[in-house]
């Protein structure tokens, strides 16, 4: 990427920054009209259980739709060429349904502030905690992922020093978090979706123009990599080589099921923008409203990948300066004039901040209300909470500044967030999933199923493929099999540790498995939530069948 | 779970755990005192639709060139504004509902404490 520093300049003028200051100070502000509005803990950590369907769904996908997911996935259908739909279509929209008709109701219903809350109640203290640790680590590695690679891209395209841009992000994130708490960051995502939807529509708009259209890009895609690329599921028959290194069964199981539904499922950072809604209604159309652009969200993403790569055929090559990763910077520098190029850059910014506020923003709670408050300091008044929260705010964005390197070892960005996803969130899907449906399921189980599952995922990734004990074709391949390995690692002891130890009884398990009905769900539905297009189960159905469809053109 | 005092005998963990958040719920100031986001969109909208679009009023050859031909500051510029007022609009003709009486009461009856 250094090497690229001088080739990716962008010529930014003053109105092109004009845009972006005023970006910055419209973050601030929100942060400070945030402000008046929080009383409780509650407030800080959960927007007080107050806020819209649309608000949070808008949230709930602009907190995936970070910087590093846009250039990675751009930078995925770059490498991996159609391919990359299946993060989507099967990757994704399943699970988000999944989350808000299956799984929604206990969250919500249990009235739990976060994931690792929920373990608490299903399973007591022992797997809380692994789980909080887990989750608060990884938050704050994955805050940092962010901030390096905005600190690449903006050294690359701005010519800002990479500190200038850490502790630039970093201080702003920082201050409209620790004023205004998630209704603060949830605020702000639902305005940064807008301004990187401004930024991408024109950029694919243009290169689309630029390489004469779908057919075009499809001809000289063709012409140089073979009709494969061009498809989501051609030469993914086991043994055959594809470009993903993976073959159908390990992207139906490791990524469809268990890589998807565990970081859409038991992924804080989403789940906790579904626990602000104002009722179960709106927590549960929360992932429903999200999975509708994310449906749409490759034909600005995956297509820009792909129309980089035809109008730069060196990309990735070695030698030519610029990365995969580089995809949509290239297309920026080549296309734009200046003006929607202000826009850009300021969309790409808005769109490191919200991928690194959602973590920040749900590392706080995790760390305040699952480990400082019943382990380290019970007992304190609300008000002592809140004033945690904020200082651990700042703490957790000074911590993600110096984990930021640690990236800096993986060329696709993508890749390592996956593979961290593989050892953190699939063995916490196994332990929910099963937790949630088999009453049987002891404690003890819940425990040494997350630890095996984290384990067994790790020892798949640095000792049987990084030693080449067996043979993955690609990093991604690799991350499909390792969560594959968590997850039935994980099963199996859950399995026989439950054999052999003593079940909660049914009355503490109420709201908290499947069959049971937790007090909250006596709530009578809001005005207007029994309105035709607000059913769960009809927003949830139609997601599905519309991301079937739209695998018929590339079969 | 904190062992902040014992637990009432009739209440499991759980049970305690959601009346605790009630109680902060019916405490929490979010509903009554959020602001309304989307003013803050559409104003953010409205003006840069109409930084880009001036940009776009007289474009120069060079800049018509990197675009492929196509003005497009011009037509991202009207698009903004056009969200911007879309945004605007709707906040106008579909206010987010004031808290009824009773609950103004109740927060009135409450002591701040910032």
């Amino acid at each position: 990427m250094t090497h690229a520093a001088e080739d990716l300049r962008l010529p930014v003028n003053g109105l092109d920054y004009l845009i972006l200051v005023i970006y910055f100070l419209v973050v601030l502000g929100i942060g400070f009209m945030a402000r008046r509005s929080i009383k409780t803990s509650l407030d800080f950590f959960l927007s007080g259980r107050s806020l819209p369907a649309w608000i949070t769904g808008l949230a709930f996908i602009a907190a995936n739709l970070g910087a590093t997911e846009i250039l990675g996935m751009a930078a995925n259908g770059a490498q991996y060429g159609v391919y990359t739909v299946n993060w989507y279509w099967i990757g994704a929209i399943p699970a988000m349904v999944f989350l808000g008709l299956v799984m929604m109701p206990f969250y919500y219903g249990s009235k739990v502030r976060s994931v690792p809350e929920f373990l608490l109640h299903r399973f007591g203290p022992a797997s809380h905690l692994l789980s909080s640790i887990i989750f608060a680590v990884s938050a704050v590695l994955i805050a940092g992922v962010n901030l390096y690679a905005m600190a690449i891209v903006l050294e690359a395209l701005l010519g800002w020093d990479q500190w200038v841009a850490i502790v630039i992000a970093g201080f702003f994130v920082l201050a409209y978090i620790t004023l205004g708490g998630l209704s603060s960051a949830i605020y702000n995502e639902v305005m940064q979706f807008f301004v990187i939807l401004a930024a991408l529509i024109p950029l694919t708009v243009l290169g689309l123009k630029h390489v004469g259209g779908w057919s075009g890009l499809s001809d000289s895609i063709t012409a140089s990599h073979g009709d494969n690329f061009l498809t989501a599921w051609g030469g993914t028959g086991i043994g055959n080589p594809n470009p993903l290194g993976a073959n159908w069964l390990t992207i139906i199981l490791g990524l469809g099921f268990v890589m998807s539904f565990g970081y859409w499922t038991t992924n804080f950072a989403e789940v906790q923008r579904a626990l602000s809604a104002k009722n179960l209604s709106a927590a549960q159309r929360t992932p429903l409203i999200a999975a509708y652009p994310k449906i749409l969200i490759p034909l600005i993403v995956v297509v820009p990948g792909l129309i980089a790569l035809v109008m730069e055929p060196t990309l990735g090559k070695e030698g030519s300066g610029l990365e995969y990763n580089d995809a949509i910077p290239v297309l920026m520098r080549d296309l734009l004039p200046n003006g929607v190029l202000g826009v850009a850059v300021t969309g790409l910014l808005a769109a490191f901040m919200a991928g690194m506020a959602a973590n920040v923003s749900s590392f706080n709670v995790v760390f305040t209300n699952d480990i400082w408050r019943p382990y380290l300091k019970p007992g304190m008044s609300d008000q002592h909470y809140l004033s945690t929260g904020r200082v651990v705010t700042a703490v957790g964005v000074v911590i993600g500044m110096g984990t930021a390197f640690i990236a800096s070892s993986f060329s696709n960005i993508m890749n390592y967030l996956q593979t961290l996803f593989s050892f953190f969130n699939v063995p916490l899907f196994c332990v929910f999933i099963i937790g949630m449906f088999w009453k049987r399921m002891t404690p003890q189980a819940g425990f040494w199923g997350l630890l095996t599952g984290t384990v067994a995922a790790m020892l798949n990734y640095f000792l049987l493929y990084k030693q080449d004990i067996i043979s993955i074709p690609s990093d991604q391949g690799a991350n499909f099999v390792s969560s594959i390995v968590a997850f039935v690692a994980g099963a199996v002891v859950i399995g026989i540790v439950t054999l052999v130890t003593r079940p909660k009884p049914v009355s503490e398990l109420q709201g908290l498995v499947y069959g049971t009905r937790s007090p909250g769900l006596a709530e009578a539905p809001a005005r207007g939530d029994d309105a035709w297009y607000r059913r769960p189960a009809l927003l949830g159905w139609g997601a599905v069948i519309l991301a079937a469809l739209c695998y018929v053109p590339f079969f | 779970m904190s062992n902040e005092e014992p637990l009432p005998p009739h209440l499991t963990e759980t049970e305690a755990l959601a009346q605790e958040v009630e109680e902060l719920e019916a405490k929490s100031a979010s509903a009554a005192r959020l602001f309304d986001i989307r003013r803050i969109i559409g104003a953010l909208f409205v003006v840069y639709g109409i930084i880009v679009t001036a940009m776009g009023i007289a474009p120069s050859d060079s800049e018509l060139e990197k675009a492929q031909g196509v003005n497009i500051n011009l037509w991202t510029g009207l698009a903004m504004l056009a969200l911007g007022i879309l945004f605007l609009l709707w906040m106008y003709l579909r206010p987010v509902e004031p808290p009824s009486a009773e609950e103004i009461a109740e927060a009135m009856d409450r002591p701040d404490v910032h």
